[in-house]
């Protein structure tokens, strides 16, 4: 077995110094600084926000969008170990990163999930949202063995950990190839990625049903964890055009990551585009046509109290205009215009948990926007950012060592 | 230039990589009827041989485009116009029940055209194709790999081309007739 100390050498010969970035490289700066004004805004949110129940929406919108994007590149990594992908090999170490800002986020939960009662109606008492106290609610009652604020506590913690765990072990034993060069280790990675999607299947589907869906506790909707699922993927796909982008242009990945990688990414990007679509125009057609009010007040409030063109602006702005545009070969292979697609959907899926959220905690369920919005959401996109690059600091940008990162740099589309 | 009686020449390749060299050098020789045939899809072929970008692309967007706003429009004349029925309390025109059959029409007409384009450019179904003639083509879906060019490219000449193809590493280079003529 070799032990090669800077990478496998053989058949692609590049080692872990020529993929790595350097100490005081600019984009590491560039996440130092992203980091210090996430952590400034932070802090000035929740100086100057007052702490209630705006203040808290603000907040918890801003983390499920950190969240889901990180939960996304989780996602990305167990996918490509089960299906044993060739071509995504040279952009997996930068997902593997995303995935490892998960114990970040677990932190910055804390505060939100100790504020709960802020924002969900069940957990009793503050009266957010038209509900009041939870103990006069028969449906309240009734939810009440599984919506209880102990239970909740331990699923929270239960995803959380799982995830952070998950994208813990994933990413050192990846790391730990570069150092080994074990071609083992994929075969292990390969074998535990089944049981990791199993995990991650069911975590994410509770936790949209515990973080999001019971925000409004009368109302459910059996697709919703597959909801939230989607826009994370279409997310985290989004994230790594960017990263990909960046670290080609102006970091050491150049030669490395390619336009092949954009177009096979930019077109996972549509695929999934449309199944958000796909999966958000079932969950409505279902309810709109069964017409039963138990379930419809949650459109009819989006349609409503000022969210109708937001709504609106959801539909096209994640589907209607990312189809047409992401349909076009030569935009998935040229950076600027893929780029230009990839920044704009995470706007998007922002977009998307806000018009999740907001209907049910802002104060009278209208819409209106408020400058906590944007703060906590600097906050947390910078906190992020600080995070990945502390990660990235040191390790490869690439797995040197991963027995099929040939393909993946010679690989070549349509 | 175009001969009387043959339709072109045929050169037979062991292994993909001689096909992929010779077709660069037929390609940069300016030949431009010229096609290759193999069992199976070689990688860079296109690349070598000067392909242009295939027009199926665009069948499929008219088509597929086509299919879902005819299926809507079906969907609408039937309902809300000449069959106006109240059906669960819903309006005539209740286009969010419309999209999944509009969705799947469009899909239709994206599959159809995809077919159908590629069927058309490819100028298929034919009864006869004159590589036929060759017995030597008949391995071309086993394991043998063929470049034909044809006499009707400006550049083709009874025996230049085919030491063209020769130098090129074919195995076996042959003179194929016109239907109907003897070569």
């Amino acid at each position: 077995m070799v032990a090669a100390g800077h990478g496998a050498r053989e058949g692609v010969g590049i080692t872990v110094r020529e993929v790595s970035l350097p100490a005081g490289h600019p984009l590491l700066k560039a996440c130092w600084i992203a980091g210090g004004l996430g952590v400034l805004a932070l802090v000035a949110a929740f100086a100057l926000g007052g702490l209630g129940p705006r203040f808290w929406a603000s907040y918890w919108t801003a983390w499920l969008w950190g969240a889901t994007v990180a939960v996304g590149g989780l996602f990305f990594v167990l996918l490509h170990h089960v299906t044993r992908a060739g071509w995504s090999v040279a952009v997996r170490r930068l997902a593997e990163h995303v995935a490892g800002t998960l114990p970040v986020l677990a932190v910055l939960a804390v505060p939100a999930l100790l504020a709960a009662g802020e924002l969900f109606p069940w957990i009793g008492g503050h009266g957010a949202g038209e509900l009041g106290a939870a103990a006069h609610d028969p449906l309240l009652e009734h939810k009440e063995p599984f919506l209880n604020a102990g239970f909740f506590y331990l699923r929270s913690a239960f995803y959380l950990v799982a995830w952070s765990l998950l994208g813990w072990w994933f990413r050192r034993t990846s790391l730990r190839q570069d150092a080994t060069g074990d071609p083992g280790l994929t075969r292990r990675l390969q074998t535990l990625s089944a049981p990791g999607l199993v995990v991650f299947g069911l975590t994410l589907s509770f936790a949209a049903f515990d973080w999001v869906m019971s925000l409004d506790p009368h109302w459910y909707s059996t697709i919703f964890g597959v909801y939230l699922f989607a826009g994370s993927t279409v997310s985290i796909l989004a994230l790594l055009i960017l990263l990909g982008i960046v670290f080609e242009r102006r970091g050491p990945l150049a030669g490395v990551v390619t336009p092949e990688h954009y177009h096979d990414l930019g077109k996972l990007l549509f695929g999934f585009v449309v199944f958000w679509a796909y999966i958000a125009f079932s969950q409505f057609m279902l309810i709109w046509y069964g017409n039963i009010p138990e379930e419809t007040v949650w459109y009819a409030h989006r349609l409503e109290h000022g969210w109708k063109p937001v709504t609106l602006a959801l539909a096209l702005g994640h589907f209607v205009l990312p189809f047409f545009y992401l349909l076009s070969r030569d935009v998935k292979r040229r950076r600027p215009l893929i780029a230009g697609a990839s920044v704009w959907l995470l706007l998007v899926h922002y977009l998307d948990l806000y018009w999740l959220v907001m209907p049910a905690v802002a104060a009278d369920g209208a819409f209106a926007p408020h400058w906590l919005d944007l703060v906590t959401l600097v906050a947390v996109a910078g906190i992020l950012l600080g995070a990945f690059g502390w990660l990235a600091r040191r390790p490869a940008l690439v797995p040197v060592a991963d027995p099929r990162l040939p393909e993946s740099l010679s690989f070549e589309n349509m | 230039m175009p001969d009387g009686t043959v339709w072109g020449a045929l050169a037979e390749f062991r292994n993909p990589a001689a096909l992929l060299e010779a077709a660069r050098r037929v390609r940069e020789a300016g030949y431009r009827h010229f096609d290759a045939h193999s069992p199976f899809p070689v990688h860079g072929l296109e690349r070598a041989m000067g392909l242009k970008r295939s027009w199926v692309p665009l069948f499929v967007l008219v088509l597929g485009l086509g299919g879902a706003a005819g299926g809507m429009l079906l969907q609408w004349w039937v309902s809300a116009v000449e069959y106006p029925l109240v059906v669960s309390g819903k309006p005539f025109f209740s286009w969010p029940a419309f999209v999944p059959i509009m969705f799947e029409c469009g899909v239709l007409g994206g599959a159809l055209g995809a077919l159908g384009g590629f069927l058309a450019l490819s100028r298929l179904p034919r009864h006869h194709h004159p590589l036929f003639a060759s017995a030597a083509f008949e391995r071309m879906s086993d394991d043998r790999f063929f470049l034909s060019i044809e006499a009707r490219d400006e550049r083709f000449d009874r025996r230049s081309t085919v030491e063209l193809l020769s130098g090129a590493g074919a195995a076996h280079v042959e003179l194929l007739p016109l239907p109907g003529k003897e070569a």
